[in-house]
């Protein structure tokens, strides 16, 4: 039998993975940090490990270092079982931004970025030119020249995670692993961090970070890793990983997954659990079908606010380019689309008409008065209808007619806010279904607003140690 | 300046102020001599081998003496100095300074390893256990000869080494040593050396006050054998040491980042501990337990050179043996001689106090 041997173009085709993971576990005494993880990761890739506190995030990176032996399973870096291989020989294969270093001493940042060069000096050999050249190639990557002089201790904490990347840098080895590399920067920090990170992927390293915002792991991993409870749970693109599902079984929070509108890449919105925003014995939000009107953000967000509380939403008409058409594909919600700049059309009115009647609310958010829906305006059937409050007064230059339809429908409306959608919703058809008695009408209806404006970014904090 | 450069000039300029320390303070005493004539008198003392003979000579720490291989030596220079001039510089002065710069020079160049080992600005030679294992080795020999019978420096010497290791089993588990653990067993291991030494101190009678003088440290009645037990010890220590300078760095970011920047760190750490501890109780052995060179010299060096260790442990020995000379020559010079370790610590003191209060000295 004569074997397959690969020629050489094979091998670049299919690169071998420089990380490759098998059934690790890790435990410590009793306890089980990491269970059957297993994955690979080429050169050139830019991993991102995402899951709340506790997942096992810090504890895979150990590992990934070599500094933690698995239990079971084997950590093969570059061909090598990691945690085998002396400091030296580990070091040249893998790099570490630690999350936080003992920098409480003075030594200038020069000095610390040639450490990076450690592993690749001999003892008694003065620097080289290649190591000085590594040196002063790396910071100026990260821009930490000009500042080569001063103490460590002395630079802002932008400045000192530039500077460990500096080092790391030097270090020059094939896999870097960086332990929140944007945890408290400043959000231009982060950003210039992770575009460094992306920037040094581009030259066939491969960087594995634990990051804890989400967006930006999506913005600028090419994979993500979602792991919790010490297993992986989800591995693969950033829109494929990052699903409410997926978050509500990692982080036990509801999420809506949206879109970046100048990046495209996924955002994760964590909303307060169902429970919480909502305490009506008598009406189930998953029970309620819902029609929103509108096209713009404020349709996007009352929507994906709505389905995430696992209501039916449905909702149209919107032109098939607009932020709602793409949330609804995004959240495969029904969606009356139209064309865009053209008037809607006869059939598309009477669809939308019939997804109102079916609907036992319908939700006006920022709903676009225009020559194009004033006809659907005088068509919608008597229905429950709640505005959410607008800063923007929709329909200016429309006539008369419609301003004035539109006010009347408004006026039978219940307002709400944006985060208090559901609130809203809920106590209409209390309201309508058992009497304004029966309704809890003692909560004020900003109350929604304020509850959730802090949880709305718990994904993000609640990760914080 | 690159950082060689800065290591020669910085040791250049350490070893002319050792070399001015040493005449000056051979210069002083109760007879006063010409700076001149003792830069004349230390010159006459350098010696050149000329011949290699056989003799009877010590074993190194042991009351043997073995034919050896030796040299014979001759003078380099002949300047002409008054008989008891030479004798004072020579024989009586020369070897005390020597021995001192050797004991500072040892002490500081420990002191400096032990902080950043430590991570610890309160680290000195003595904090495993390395100068109270001498003492009680040396307070044993004083106070019960015939139980111990190898002698006051050999005690001290071989008691403070097995002190140190006795602390480092103790406090490593699986492979690993936590600094933390290493410095809770030396706390623990001197507190009960600690009482070892206080009862033996009840207990012995005549001898108690050439205890309490060595308990205090001091350089009285050196020879030129004390020098020449301890001098090679502590150079060739502290050569080994230069060679980890950049070990030493790496470790201070902790021992984590030390692994991943390369540094075997485990071995590293043992073999910074055992070289520490050899020369520190290298000094200790022969001057007693003489205390804050190795606390103060390493701080106001790095206040001066910064943390970068392979500047940073060079002048700090140098900087030590001038200060241990210094000290000395006031505790000698001044109406009644005092054990040099009063002088040390009366001094170092209020300085390290001065440099606490300005803020200075808040870290390594």
């Amino acid at each position: 039998m004569t074997a397959h041997r690969p020629t050489a173009s094979d091998q670049t085709q299919e690169a071998k993975p420089i990380v490759s993971v098998a059934d690790l576990e890790v435990t410590f005494g009793e306890l089980s940090v990491l269970e059957d993880v297993s994955f690979e990761v080429e050169p050139g890739e830019f991993v991102g490990l995402v899951g709340p506190n506790g997942a096992g995030k810090t504890t895979l990176l150990r590992a990934l270092s070599g500094a933690l032996s698995p239990s079971d399973g084997r950590v093969v870096i570059d061909g090598n079982a990691i945690d085998e291989l002396p400091s030296k020989a580990s070091s040249r294969l893998v790099s570490v931004v630690p999350q936080d270093t003992a920098l409480s001493f003075s030594f200038d940042v020069r000095s610390v970025v040639e450490m990076g060069r450690h592993p690749h000096r001999s003892r008694f050999s003065p620097p080289s030119a290649a190591d000085r050249n590594q040196v002063d190639r790396a910071m100026e990557r990260t821009r930490t020249a000009q500042f080569a002089d001063r103490s460590i201790d002395a630079v802002s904490g932008g400045e000192r995670q530039r500077v460990l990347l500096a080092r790391t840098i030097a270090q020059d080895t094939p896999l870097m692993l960086l332990d929140e590399p944007t945890a408290s920067l400043d959000v231009n920090h982060q950003v210039e961090t992770l575009e460094l990170a992306r920037d040094l992927v581009s030259d066939g390293r491969a960087i594995v970070a634990a990051i804890h915002d989400l967006d930006l792991a999506a913005r600028y991993c090419d994979r993500l890793l979602l792991l919790a409870d010490g297993s992986i749970r989800a591995d693969g693109r950033p829109e494929t990983v990052l699903t409410g599902a997926a978050l509500e079984d990692a982080f036990d929070t509801t999420a809506t997954i949206g879109s970046n509108p100048v990046t495209g890449t996924p955002t994760v919105t964590a909303l307060p659990p169902s429970t919480a925003a909502v305490d009506s014995v008598s009406v189930e939000p998953t029970n309620l079908r819902i029609h929103v009107l509108g096209t713009g953000e404020t349709a996007a967000g009352v929507s994906l606010r709505l389905a995430a509380e696992g209501a039916s939403v449905t909702i149209g008409p919107v032109p098939e380019n607009a932020i709602a058409a793409e949330t609804a594909r995004r959240q495969d919600l029904e969606c009356v689309e139209t064309e865009p700049f053209a008037p809607i059309t006869a059939v598309d009115r009477e669809r939308v008409i019939s997804l109102v009647e079916a609907a036992d609310v319908t939700v006006f958010a920022d709903f676009p008065i225009t020559t194009g829906s004033q006809l659907l305006l005088e068509e919608l059937p008597e229905t429950t209808f709640v505005a959410v409050e607008s800063s923007e007064d929709a329909g200016e230059f429309v006539g008369a007619e419609a301003n004035d339809r539109y006010a009347a429908l408004l006026e039978k409306s219940v307002i709400t806010t944006r985060a208090g959608v559901l609130d809203g919703i809920v106590r209409t058809i209390e309201e309508s279904e058992y009497g304004p008695e029966h309704a809890t009408l003692d909560r004020p209806v900003s109350k929604g607003d304020e509850s959730t404006r802090e949880e709305r970014q718990s994904v993000e904090t609640s990760s914080d140690d | 300046m690159d950082r060689p450069g800065q290591v020669l000039v910085w040791s250049a300029a350490l070893t002319a102020l050792l070399v001015v320390t040493t005449i000056v303070s051979a210069a002083l005493g109760p007879v006063r001599i010409d700076p001149l004539t003792v830069a004349a008198a230390v010159l006459n003392e350098v010696v050149v081998p000329s011949a290699i003979v056989l003799e009877s000579r010590p074993v190194w720490l042991l009351d043997v003496s073995v034919p050896w291989p030796g040299f014979e030596y001759r003078s380099v220079f002949a300047f002409d100095v008054q008989g008891s001039h030479q004798a004072i510089v020579g024989t009586i002065r020369l070897p005390r300074i020597a021995l001192g710069a050797t004991v500072g020079f040892a002490l500081a160049a420990a002191g400096t390893v032990m902080q950043g080992f430590f991570r610890n600005p309160l680290a000195d030679p003595s904090i495993i256990g390395v100068s109270t294992g001498a003492a009680a080795g040396a307070v044993a020999a004083l106070a019960f000869p015939t139980l111990v019978p190898i002698g006051l420096r050999p005690a001290a010497f071989i008691s403070a080494i097995g002190t140190a290791l006795l602390v480092y089993a103790v406090a490593t588990e699986g492979g690993r040593t936590p600094v933390a653990t290493l410095l809770l067993a030396g706390v623990a291991i001197q507190a009960f050396l600690g009482a070892m030494i206080s009862y033996m101190l009840v207990h012995s009678g005549e001898s108690l006050r050439e205890a309490i003088v060595w308990l205090m440290g001091h350089l009285n009645n050196s020879s030129w054998g004390d020098v020449w037990m301890s001098l090679p010890v502590a150079v060739l220590g502290v050569l080994v040491l230069a060679a980890y300078t950049r070990e030493m760095n790496v470790l201070l970011l902790g021992e984590e980042d030390a692994h991943h920047l390369g540094v075997d760190v485990e071995r590293t750490k043992l073999l910074l501990l055992v070289i520490a501890s050899v020369i520190t109780a290298a000094g200790v052995a022969v001057a007693g337990v003489i205390g804050f060179v190795g606390l103060v010299v390493p701080h106001i060096m790095r206040l001066i050179v910064g943390p970068d260790h392979r500047i940073l442990l060079p002048t700090s020995a140098l900087a030590g043996a001038s200060f241990l000379v210094i000290t000395d020559t006031i505790a000698r010079v001044g109406p009644a001689e005092v054990p040099v370790g009063i002088v040390t610590a009366a001094l170092g003191a209020p300085f390290f106090l001065y440099l606490l209060m300005r803020q200075e000295v808040h870290s390594l």
